[in-house]
């Protein structure tokens, strides 16, 4: 009926404690998550990004305390998500004293661990960038989306406890996206027939990971007709990081292709299964997952958040320009962008974080303004060109959101309200 | 004389335990992450069972749905004693797997998973007492209806 998980003698060894308790403990859930599922096989990962850093509740903090306990330590490169506290600005941080400590604790488990503080739900572009065709165990929704669709790397869908245990032993089941089969993509998204205009806003490439995620739900879809080149200094790396995050949020997308750009798809034929499904999208289709992404019309506007996921190198440089020399944020506005403390670091030698500040910008670290307490208690509408951000938001903050663009975002912080750029979007 | 004879239902051991109570059926998957409250309770507004305990019971549901942090939510419910006293799914959902297998590490409790083929789930009824058997050293879950 079921398959039979064999195991090698190195990994029987792990699960028999010759490696230590931790690593059996973990070796025991990978080996009865691979018996569930009937994979046949474990294999060796090149490395982790391991999501369990946000303080959820007590499990998370008695099962990795328990790892540190147990001389656990990471076996393979380990990035870190973000965590509930910002560590490099702990006052812009706001929440009750037990998500505090216990958030401190867990961010604090994850580094005796041997894991990077890299504190970043975009690992990817803070010096982790798996090669093409490696095996990963990758959790955090937008970074799986980003290193199995845009990297060419391979991991299943991770999330809490599993990404820990595959870093600890080194090991994941062999199934899911790690085999060629499970790959293909089974839905065609045709936007050949769309004003290439359209795409020349990075807003409305949050409007497209919102049909993504809409129409492939879990499964692999491959999209034709739209612009983009890798190579085009990350302006197309940034869209498809938005594209995706929104992806994997409006749906549960772990992989999609980009026909031309995305390096398993040179073309087409290269990536479709058979009988896949083909839809032909409209530019009504994109104005209608963009208008789900703003929940108020109201010209009213409180603050501005960017950076979900983590702000880059290149996106703190286009705002720098479209800031300019231009005139300050308005009073009433907050102008909040999450990273990494190492872009934030890097952007700050290029001096474009500090055209950013000058304006009256502020910036957070290691965590994200929709994941913990940062913006004020009286914000309520908050203007993003992020769609994962608007996405989550409402439902996390009770905040109303604006999507706009990078231009947009700029021009109503300096006007202390929403101002739209509706030819953008004709 | 009525002799009521017990029928015993064969699936696959997803994760190992023993439990015995009573059947919550749900007619559709739910979330644990969004959807069911730190209480036990199906708080979805969505889902057609709003409202409905798990605490305590036997849960019978098609599959699992949502979010990767489903895993913890479900620890989380295992280590207060708000949680379901089992799984059955047609469907079985790693996820919840997870959750299963790492409070069985750390808080010693083995809530069991089981998965039946479609003709066994379907004699599984609301309210009813069932005893699950998914014993680690079996081949086969037993659940006696």
């Amino acid at each position: 009926m079921s398959t039979t998980l064999t195991l090698t003698t190195e990994e029987q060894a792990m699960l028999d404690g010759e490696h230590g308790p931790a690593v059996a403990m973990c070796m025991r859930i990978i080996v009865g998550v691979a018996r569930a599922n009937g994979a046949e096989k474990l294999i060796e990962i090149e490395s982790a990004h391991a999501d369990g850093t946000l303080y959820h509740g007590e499990a998370g903090l008695d099962f990795t305390e328990k790892l540190v306990e147990l001389g656990g330590k990471v076996k393979v490169k380990t990035t870190t998500n973000v965590g509930s506290l910002d560590l490099l600005h702990p006052n812009l941080v706001h929440g009750d004293e037990t998500l505090m400590s216990h958030g401190r604790r867990l961010m604090d488990a994850h580094i005796a661990l041997g894991c990077e503080p890299t504190w970043s739900c975009a690992p990817y572009q803070a010096g982790h960038r798996p090669a093409f065709g490696s095996h990963v165990a990758w959790a955090e929704s937008n970074a799986i989306a980003f290193v199995n669709s845009v990297l060419g790397a391979r991991s299943d869908r991770y999330g809490d406890f599993l990404d820990l245990s595959a870093a600890v032993t080194g090991r994941v089941p062999f199934g899911g996206l790690h085999h060629d089969a499970a790959r293909k993509a089974v839905l065609v998204l045709d936007f050949s027939e769309i004003d290439s205009r359209v795409f020349s806003e990075d807003a409305a490439w949050a409007a497209l990971g919102v049909i993504l995620g809409n129409r492939a739900g879990t499964r692999v879809a491959a999209m034709v007709g739209l612009p983009g080149d890798l190579s085009d200094g990350g302006v197309t790396e940034d869209r498809l990081k938005g594209m995706g995050a929104t992806s994997a949020s409006a749906g549960g997308v772990g992989l999609f292709h980009v026909v031309g750009v995305t390096p398993e798809a040179p073309t087409l034929e290269a990536i479709v299964a058979p009988n896949a499904e083909y839809l032909k999208m409209t530019t009504a289709d994109v104005r209608e997952a963009r208008d789900t992404l703003s929940t108020t019309s109201s010209e009213k506007l409180d603050a501005v958040s960017l950076g979900t996921p983590h702000f880059s190198v290149d996106e703190f440089r286009a705002l720098a320009e479209v800031i300019g020399d231009g005139p300050k944020f308005a009073e009433n506005i907050d102008f909040y962008i999450s990273t990494s403390r190492d872009v934030m670091a890097r952007s700050k030698d290029l001096g474009y974080l500090d055209v950013f500040l000058a304006a009256g910008g502020r910036v957070v670290t290691d965590t994200c303004t929709y994941v913990t307490p940062v913006l004020n208690r009286d914000v309520k509408n908050v203007m993003t060109n992020s769609g994962k951000w608007a996405w989550y938001a409402p439902g996390n903050l009770g905040i109303d959101t604006v999507l706009g663009s990078l231009s947009e975002c700029v021009a109503s912080a300096r006007a202390g309200k929403v101002v739209r750029d509706e030819s953008l979007w004709s | 004389m009525v002799v009521i004879m017990a029928k015993v239902l064969t699936g696959k051991i997803s994760h190992p335990g023993v439990a015995e109570g009573e059947v919550l059926l749900l007619t559709e998957p739910v979330s644990f992450w969004g959807g069911v409250d730190h209480h036990g309770e199906i708080i979805d507004v969505h889902h057609a069972q709003h409202k409905a305990k798990m605490t305590n019971k036997i849960l019978v549901m098609p599959s699992g749905r949502g979010s990767s942090s489903a895993t913890a939510v479900l620890a989380e419910l295992i280590r207060t004693g708000d949680g379901p006293l089992a799984i059955v799914m047609l469907q079985c959902d790693t996820i919840l797997v997870i959750g299963a297998l790492v409070s069985a590490e750390i808080y010693d409790i083995s809530l069991p998973i089981v998965e039946l083929e479609q003709a066994e789930y379907d004699q599984l009824t609301d309210g009813m007492r069932v005893s699950v058997d998914a014993r680690s050293d079996q081949e086969v879950a037993t659940i006696t209806i």
